[in-house]
């Protein structure tokens, strides 16, 4: 697995996918509530997906049949999914359990808004590409699961073997991907703006 | 131009409007600029790290008077201690009350006359206001679109980004219409309408779009039912649901504690009633419901677009044509341990939840008390009933359905989410079958390998008194 990254985002990523052929995966699935209690960021991976994961609530026991947990797909560093992942519920828990795995880039048929907009805050890269690709990529990986697949944000390009996509992704995203954007600061720069825009609005919305 | 009511909330909230000299701030289309927030809520488990964020870069929050606070998620409904779920929620809770006293935000803790389930708590309180733009990390901020009020979900980053700048960038979601025509029949609830629009267009139906409701159906209801069907907007994908406020919304709003006073009452109401969709605006898409079709829904699958009505059996995989929905239902038949041509009639359920920000308001608690009354919980079923704030439990107990409740075998809990997702202790056991009139029937939601049933308070009622889901027209 490589990535190079600008100075603080994320360019081209290469590694080894690990296939979950299933659409509407929700975020009770990616991290169930137990685990939302923390008050931090991180730890969040050991949790991942962990009623599919794992055969027991103690987390002692794999799930064999998981495809996470088969050993081809040790290292994976890139999620293939189908349509609406990522559906449910707004926490960010979801994309900080995934990148915490240790994926880096997610290829979905499509994404549910809320955590598609979590990844691109943390610097996960969301890929969304036709059903019919997504299709060839889950038979690719299933024929031979040390395919490295390349994606390329720059380009916007996805390619394996013999197989090369290009995606969509908003310029804006790209940019916050790319630069690694500390987006807060960047906005905060708009001071005088965002207080002009208060001081024009009648006094009875003024809080 | 005629613009929709989105358009209209939108347009008067990019900053540079009024801004002349920041012009990187909006783009040329319009499409994507900085918005404003007029309301922050936040609770418990999506703020922790935001608060943390700050601290780190040593900023501040920007507007503590725009942001509210509630605890409801990790919560317990048996006790007021903020320790009765253990120190990991005791911890989250006490950091949640440490960092609202640090950046000087008021909080509705465990115990206060104000506290609530976050979207239950804003609302009667008069937070939210037509026209707002309304945030909350927490995917049913929907709800307050009922206010016509552009209210949507967030992550803790962005959570973070309006506590530091009251604002968020955005790019304009697409829009949707959602028209139901006609009246609905007798015994069926603003739940039943919402699950049907669901079922009708899908778990991701809505995805990318921002839907305004309306129709003869939609403008008959009161404000409670109006935030039943906003609440699962994100259930069907979308981004935010609107409703456009109209005399029901003012009736409402007016006098409650945080609504505009005096002549500011009167500049607001004569600003709220622009705000409609204009004739002749389009919509992206536009979905027709006829209200006359509806009936009491009950989803059967493992996502809410998985829904029949009652007296529909349970369907088969060929059912359905597209191969990823025929995949969906293998794996949901398998979960819920279904067999197709099943009648739900047939179908046991050993536990009911009535509560959750979609179904926990007074009116709720009257529609699930009126069946209550007419029987006893069937042996075997645990029930419980969970107010959605301190002033839903104060004004049903004035109007003593907590009486009913317990006299037909139901627990009358304290405030919180609760089941809903169980956070605290209000968990089910791997098997449990509940009808619940929560939002999301997603596997393990309630607890790893129980089962889920969405429907409506009085299909709730009636499945706790029968012992399996019933049709609640038959109690009517």
């Amino acid at each position: 697995m490589t990535t190079q990254t600008s100075p603080a985002g994320i360019d081209v990523h290469t590694g080894t996918a690990a296939p979950l052929n299933q659409a509407n995966v929700d975020t009770d699935q990616i991290i169930p509530k137990q685990f939302l209690t923390a008050v931090t960021r991180s730890g969040y991976g050991k949790h991942l997906f962990h009623d599919w994961r794992y055969l027991d609530q103690h987390e002692q026991v794999l799930n064999p049949e998981f495809s996470l947990n088969k050993p081809e797909h040790q290292g994976a560093s890139i999620l293939l999914v189908r349509e609406n992942f990522g559906c449910g519920s707004s926490r960010e828990h979801a994309p900080w359990s995934l990148d915490d795995y240790g994926f880096k880039v997610l290829i979905a048929t499509s994404f549910a808004d809320i955590f598609y907009g979590n990844c691109i805050n943390n610097q996960l890269l969301p890929v969304q590409l036709e059903s019919d690709q997504m299709d060839q990529l889950f038979a690719l990986v299933e024929q031979d699961s040390t395919t490295q697949i390349t994606v390329n944000l720059q380009q916007q390009t996805v390619t394996a073997g013999d197989l090369s996509f290009g995606f969509d992704i908003a310029e804006q995203h790209k940019n916050n991907l790319l630069k690694g954007l500390d987006a807060i600061g960047q906005t905060l720069e708009l001071d005088a703006q965002i207080t002009a825009f208060e001081n024009s609005r009648p006094a009875w919305q003024q809080a | 131009m005629a613009t929709t009511l989105y358009d209209k909330i939108w347009q008067d909230h990019m900053i540079d409007k009024n801004t002349s000299s920041s012009p990187s701030v909006i783009d040329k289309e319009g499409t994507e600029g900085l918005m404003y927030i007029d309301r922050h809520l936040i609770h418990e488990v999506t703020s922790p790290q935001a608060f943390a964020g700050l601290d780190d870069k040593n900023r501040k929050v920007r507007c503590p008077q725009r942001t509210f606070a509630t605890m409801d998620h990790s919560i317990s409904t048996r006790s007021l201690a903020i320790d009765a779920c253990g120190p990991t929620n005791q911890l989250q809770l006490q950091t949640l009350a440490n960092n609202c006293k640090k950046h000087g935000i008021s909080l509705f803790p465990v115990g206060h006359q104000k506290q609530g389930i976050v979207h239950v708590m804003g609302p009667e309180l008069g937070l939210i206001q037509p026209g707002m733009t309304v945030v909350c990390g927490d995917s049913h901020t929907a709800t307050h679109g009922a206010f016509g009020a552009l209210a949507f979900g967030i992550g803790t980053s962005q959570v973070e980004h309006v506590f530091a700048s009251q604002t968020l960038k955005q790019s304009k979601a697409k829009s949707m219409l959602v028209k139901v025509n006609g009246a609905l029949p007798i015994g069926i609830t603003a739940k039943d309408v919402i699950l049907a629009i669901i079922g009708e267009i899908g778990h991701a139906g809505a995805t990318g779009h921002v839907i305004e409701y309306s129709g003869e159906a939609i403008s008959a209801l009161s404000m409670e039912e109006r935030m039943t069907v906003c609440n699962m907007s994100i259930e069907a994908g979308a981004k935010a649901g609107l409703i456009a406020p109209d005399q029901t919304t003012f009736d409402y709003l007016e006098g409650r504690e945080y609504a505009p006073k005096g002549d500011d009452w009167n500049q607001a109401v004569a600003y709220w009633k622009g705000l409609v969709t204009d004739e002749g605006a389009e919509f992206d898409s536009v979905i027709e419901l006829n209200a006359a079709d509806i009936t009491p829904q009950v989803t059967w699958g493992t996502n809410p677009g998985q829904v029949i009505g009652v007296n529909t059996p349970v369907p088969a995989v060929t059912d359905f044509d597209d191969p990823i929905d025929q995949d969906s239902a293998v794996k949901a038949l398998k979960y819920m341990d279904l067999t197709p041509g099943q009648k739900l009639s047939d179908l046991a359920v050993n536990n009911v939840f009535i509560g959750s920000c979609t179904n926990g308001r007074i009116e709720d608690m009257r529609a699930a008390a009126a069946i209550a009354k007419q029987g006893k919980v069937a042996d075997g079923v645990t029930a419980i009933v969970v107010p959605g704030s301190v002033a839903v439990k104060k004004q049903a107990e004035e109007e003593q359905l907590d009486q009913i409740f317990v006299e037909a075998g139901f627990e009358w809990r304290l405030p919180g989410c609760s089941m809903c997702l169980g956070m605290n202790d209000d968990i089910l056991q791997e098997g449990d079958r509940c009808a619940s009139t929560s939002n999301r029937n997603f596997e393990g939601r309630q607890g790893r390998g129980a089962r889920t049933h969405l429907v409506s308070p009085a299909m709730a009622a009636a499945a706790a008194l029968a012992g399996h889901f019933a049709d609640v027209r038959d109690y009517q």
